[in-house]
């Protein structure tokens, strides 16, 4: 068995990738993470197994770029930094990302595999190296953090 | 729970295929580049590796066949450039539209090896304009005896318009077949007033 052509790789997952870099790095830098985390994936692809699971390896790469560009860019929300009540206009994309940026790394990093990346808990756990029920709990606690961070914001 | 995640967008897909094209070609990653042309003759998909245009097919409207095609043979590393490869682009459109003879930029005959190659080198040296039988290419290589062999090349020039297939007809004065169907071979040949059009 042959590794199809990378081209239907992109077509496949790059709107699941482009999710998963887009709620850690936000607007101005996804275009930059999402190619990243493509790039790296076409260095590698050759020597990729064919019966591999693309979707997580593709998604496990693409939140590791991320945050490295979260890390690299002088532009990131600070961690601390709630949803801000006294917008005028709400906007849910940027609400969303600061809420986000306020969960603890392992719980941002559950919820963003699992409800944008799509991976099921055990490809969640694999690919953060913890077990899959601490998975499963730090995403539904994250989850739970981030609709009261949203809800605080919406008063 | 999906509600929480909607605001999430999707990203502009062209736009990014064309950074990652880009990126990657900087970075002699990509094996294969594709894109697709409208022309007289049809959709076409054009396949490019570093060394020059690879491929020409007519099936750019629907290419998945063939991009697996040529990833068995040129390597996985495939990438769509929609608003790359400008310069092959514009050749080939000339070329396919009648606005030029010729096609100036660099091939690959990578996908045309040992007789088939031999054939496709031949079938440059015939002149715009001109017609030859199967029997004039096959005396051509030196293998009078292959007309057969030389139809089937031919038919499998991975770069049809470009090296000029179509030029070569039966010797009872009929078209014969062209992997573009009979009727853009009629074009083409008419184009260069080879044929009354």
């Amino acid at each position: 068995m042959t590794l199809p052509p990378f081209d239907r790789v992109v077509q496949q997952h790059g709107p699941t990738v482009y999710r998963v870099v887009r709620a850690v790095v936000g607007p101005s830098d996804a275009d930059d993470a999402w190619s990243d985390a493509f790039l790296a994936a076409l260095e590698a692809y050759p020597r990729l197994d064919a019966e591999a699971n693309v979707a997580g390896w593709l998604v496990t790469i693409a939140h590791r770029k991320a945050i490295d560009v979260l890390r690299r860019s002088s532009r990131s929300l600070s961690m601390a930094e709630v949803p801000d009540r006294a917008a005028p206009h709400r906007d849910p994309d940027l609400d969303l990302r600061r809420a986000l940026a306020a969960l603890p790394d392992r719980q941002r990093s559950c919820v963003v595999l699992h409800h944008l990346g799509g991976l099921p808990f055990d490809e969640v756990a694999a690919s953060l190296g913890v077990s899959s029920t601490a998975a499963r709990k730090a995403s539904s606690d994250g989850v739970r953090r981030l609709r009261a961070l949203l809800e605080a914001g919406d008063e | 729970m999906s509600d929480l995640f909607s605001s999430v967008p999707a990203g502009d897909a062209e736009a990014l295929a064309t950074l990652l094209a880009a990126r990657a070609t900087d970075a002699g990653l990509v094996d294969v580049r594709l894109r697709t042309i409208d022309t007289r003759v049809g959709t076409l998909l054009l396949a490019a590796t570093p060394v020059g245009l690879v491929s020409v097919t007519f099936d750019g409207a629907d290419p998945d066949a063939t991009i697996e095609r040529l990833a068995d043979r040129l390597g996985s590393r495939v990438l769509r450039d929609v608003r790359g490869l400008d310069d092959v682009a514009h050749g080939v459109e000339a070329l396919a539209d009648g606005r030029t003879r010729t096609f100036d930029g660099d091939l690959d005959l990578a996908l045309a090896s040992g007789f088939r190659g031999e054939v496709v080198r031949a079938l440059r040296e015939i002149p715009y304009g001109e017609t030859r039988s199967y029997g004039d290419v096959a005396r051509a290589v030196g293998s009078p005896g292959a007309v057969r062999a030389v139809g089937t090349a031919c038919r499998l020039n991975p770069l049809p318009i470009v090296i000029p297939c179509h030029r070569v007809v039966r010797s009872d004065g009929s078209l014969g077949q062209y992997a573009g169907g009979e009727a853009a071979k009629r074009v083409l040949l008419s184009t260069e007033g080879a044929i009354e059009g």
